[in-house]
């Protein structure tokens, strides 16, 4: 099913001019092969936006969702930290219960779900497609929903799983399977029935992400839940489980949105199409055997392999930098542009350039970029926690969740905020109610990030230090790691009221949407009442 | 040509790799363990979790007590010490072989380490030189035993007397090693708070038993209920602040007991061959000569 074309494709993406480029797609519109003369037109962007609409809002709006409510639970797990007794009489509401259903929240309901609205607005874009099957996919992001509600009702409950990453109880996993299947299906016929066959690297990315999840959440269900596999086998399936969820699926979806957009947004080809390649060949490879840490009671060549995998997934990191640097800071294609002797090309990045200045999809590349740079410091941060020698020390400490919450926050929302206020406004056909809005997102989530993944770190790495020195309490570590958490507690705030304006932001988009939907409607309805009038007069 | 299929195939096999890898391998080498023997003692480990702490297990996984604990002590490495239990009558000799494998030592104080035996002549020292001086001591008449002390930050603290190893979780569903140290690792904490009093009043009121401690208060695992002819025995001794109304005592429910026999269930000090802690000096060489045996 993958195109013929994909390795034989001409590599002179990197030495197009700006000039020549798509204005809406990262390849350069001369590589579009005219072998679409037998078929139906091509359909413009907008027409392919317009098939998207109804499942993109249902999954963009439940993500927003999803982020107030795990907002909610981050801040009541955070609190106890100032109080241990806040809340602590009632059973759904103990720590323990609500720091998973947080972390699901944001993972399978957030993350997840805006990351698939996001590859199915990618795969249709560049495969320049129409969705057809809209219900279908609405329908998976409806069950996807369900499922999800039961199974954070069912940890609150006290049905939790006891795995890490993976707490949602039995029962509301083969509705989340089906549900993603759904989804997931509706992507795939979108990329069979792409026009243009030649892939961009992004497709690549979001094919190996789709196939994944359902490969790693199957093997999970069945191993840990249906017919539970002995002893410490168990422990490895969670971890590799879920270090394949939130370093490779995330890494694949969030790199593939980078992919697109850095280039678009900046209106410069993509440095190169052979270092995205790249990127994804080291990520699959590496990144599945990341995970496990060293203290893991098991046979020491599980540690010792995912070790080495890890310290290799820093070929991945490096490959994304270069790639981020030379299509963000390389200034010759934009010299190639000033340097032109056809006025209308000079006229056309100029109005680029300030267009891009002014409007909301500077904001969108704000976050993108922010997102690229969360990559890279999280995936550091990954390579850190494992290295020996320091593992010893940062290993079970709280710079484990500074690296996930980075990794989720700092890397895969950022870039899913990126790419929503990037591709809502065109699904809707309304530009932003409020650019301010937008600005103040971004800096409530950037800082939000910053003040809740530098306490940590730092709380991290004074009680691994502490630990070392036997003589020093127990007690009196964690009461010294208490004043980092208790400002983690502030970024938790500051980050909840970002998503606050995200999903203010999104409803009001909504809203104007089908309200001038219904009063076009109201008024084609009506339109006959009101014509005899008029002709009387 | 074609390469659709072959990339294809390429990718399908890299994201698989890790599945051969990291779930089938293993679940063939860890998924079908059995119990194991102890070493120098005779019997097998591990056994399975008496019944009420298996429904502990239960009331761990429900309440999320991984979230803040681990369950993986950690080591990193082995000491030898050589432990002189009998000086034997050779005195000269054996003052004369701890002369000589001890050369820091002044004689007087070799003198004294044999005075009030059993007594550790050699501590934290590397295997060959503890064998070594197990045999010269066996040839000087003095008995003498080698054992292995595992050390780390963990065990230094009083977390464990080893580090945790696959063995002691076989029995155990979900497993659940926890990620992080919120609060104390709890791989040994049957060990180290071996009684259920302690464990009931730290569950209702933490801050009772530890002074500064973070973790929340788990009243809802306790009941409070009217005294019925007599108080029962499990009631909690409460200070007159936390204690309920007159005629009323507060007792622990089900889950609780689960729970704390679960914690107390908690030791994994097995000697093992792949986590020892104590083994046997080693034999001795015995294919030095051809003599025939003294006892045959």
């Amino acid at each position: 099913m993958v195109s013929s074309q994909t390795t034989t494709q001409s590599p002179s993406v990197q030495s197009q001019s700006a000039a020549t480029m798509a204005p809406n797609s990262p390849v350069p519109s001369a590589a579009v092969p005219a072998a679409t003369d037998t078929q139906p037109p091509v359909p413009s962007p907008s027409e392919i936006d317009f098939s998207c609409r109804l499942p993109l809002l249902v999954l963009f709006l439940s993500g927003a969702v999803w982020l107030l409510i795990a907002s909610a639970f981050a801040l009541i797990g955070s609190i106890k930290f100032h109080a241990p007794d806040f809340l602590a009489g009632t059973p759904w509401l103990t720590y323990g219960r609500v720091r998973p259903a947080f972390i699901d929240s944001l993972l399978y309901g957030f993350c997840i779900q805006a990351g698939l609205g996001v590859s199915l607005w990618l795969l249709a874009r560049l495969g320049q497609t129409r969705l057809n099957r809209r219900w279908a996919v609405t329908a998976g992001a409806a069950v996807w929903n369900l499922g999800l509600t039961i199974g954070v009702v069912g940890i609150l409950w006290g049905d939790s799983s006891g795995f890490a990453g993976f707490e949602i109880p039995r029962y509301a996993i083969p509705l989340m399977f089906m549900g993603y299947v759904m989804l997931a299906f509706g992507s795939v016929v979108v990329f069979n029935q792409r026009r243009r066959r030649e892939l961009f690297v992004s497709e690549w990315f979001l094919l190996a992400a789709l196939f994944w999840f359902p490969w790693i959440l199957s093997t999970a269900a069945l191993l840990l839940d249906a017919s539970p596999v002995r002893g410490v086998v168990q422990a490895i399936i969670s971890w590799w489980y879920s270090s394949n969820l939130q370093t490779v699926w995330l890494g694949l979806v969030g790199l593939a949105a980078v992919f697109y957009m850095l280039p678009k947004l900046l209106a410069r080809p993509l440095h190169t199409r052979y270092l995205a390649l790249f990127t994804f060949w080291t990520l699959i490879l590496f990144g599945t055997w990341t995970g496990v840490p060293a203290s893991a009671p098991v046979p020491a060549w599980i540690p010792a392999l995912s070790t080495a995998a890890t310290v290799l997934t820093l070929l991945t990191i490096i490959a994304v930098a270069v790639s981020f640097y030379q299509t963000a800071c390389d200034r010759s294609a934009d010299a190639l542009v000033r340097s032109s002797d056809q006025p209308a090309v000079k006229a056309q990045a100029r109005t680029r350039t300030s267009a891009l200045l002014s409007s909301p999809e500077r904001l969108a590349l704000w976050f993108v970029t922010w997102g690229v740079l969360g990559f890279i410091v999280a995936g550091v941060m990954r390579v850190l926690s494992t290295l020996p020698g320091l593992s010893e020390t940062l290993g079970l400490t709280w710079f484990t969740p500074a690296q996930s919450m980075l990794n989720l926050y700092g890397f895969f929302s950022l870039v899913m905020f990126g790419a929503i206020y990037h591709i809502l406004p065109g699904v809707i056909g309304i530009q932003f109610p409020s650019t301010r809005r937008v600005r103040a997102h971004f800096w409530l989530a950037l800082s939000g990030i910053a003040l809740v993944v530098l306490p940590l770190a730092g709380a991290g790495i004074l009680e691994g230090v502490e630990l070392q020195n036997p003589a020093r309490a127990f007690v009196e570590i964690s009461s010294a790691t208490l004043p980092f958490l208790r400002v983690s507690t502030l970024g938790d705030l500051v980050i909840a009221a970002g998503h606050v304006l995200f999903s203010w932001t999104l409803a009001e988009l909504v809203l104007k949407c089908y309200r001038a939907r219904a009063v076009s409607a109201y008024k084609t309805a009506t339109a006959d009442l009101f014509h005899p009038v008029e002709v009387k007069s | 040509m074609n390469h659709g299929p072959v990339i294809f195939l390429a990718a399908f096999l890299a994201l698989t790799a890790s599945w051969f890898g990291f779930v089938l391998m293993p679940d063939i080498q860890v998924g079908g363990l059995q119990q194991t023997n102890m070493v120098g003692v005779a019997a097998t480990y591990p056994v399975e979790r008496p019944g009420l702490a298996r429904e502990g297990l239960d009331v761990y996984r429900a309440n999320g007590c991984a979230s803040c604990h681990s369950q993986q002590v950690r080591q990193s490495g082995t000491v030898c010490n050589v432990v002189m239990t009998d000086a034997g009558t050779n005195r000269v000799a054996v003052i004369d072989v701890l002369t000589q494998e001890l050369p820091d030592t002044s004689r007087s104080e070799i003198e004294q380490m044999l005075v009030g035996l059993p007594k550790t002549v050699l501590k934290g020292s590397d295997r060959p030189k503890a064998n070594r001086m197990v045999r010269a001591l066996k040839s000087s008449g003095a008995k003498s035993s080698l054992s292995i002390v595992p050390v780390g930050p963990d065990i230094a603290r009083g977390w464990g007397k080893r580090q945790t190893v696959a063995e002691d979780f076989l029995y155990d569903d979900p497993v659940m090693l926890g990620s992080q140290r919120i609060g104390p690792d709890l791989a040994n904490v049957g060990l180290r708070e071996p009684d259920a009093r302690w464990e009931y009043l730290h569950l209702y009121a933490p801050r009772l038993e530890v002074k500064g401690s973070i973790m929340p208060p788990f009243r809802y695992l306790f009941d409070e209920r009217k005294i019925g002819q007599a108080p029962s025995p499990d009631a909690l001794a409460l200070p007159p602040d936390l204690a309920p109304p007159h005629g009323y005592e507060i007792v622990p429910t089900r889950k609780a007991q689960g729970l704390v026999a679960y914690l107390l269930s908690l030791q994994a000090t097995a000697p093992l061959f792949n986590a020892p802690l104590t083994v046997p000096p080693s034999a001795e060489p015995t294919a030095q000569t051809n003599a025939p045996s003294k006892n045959p």
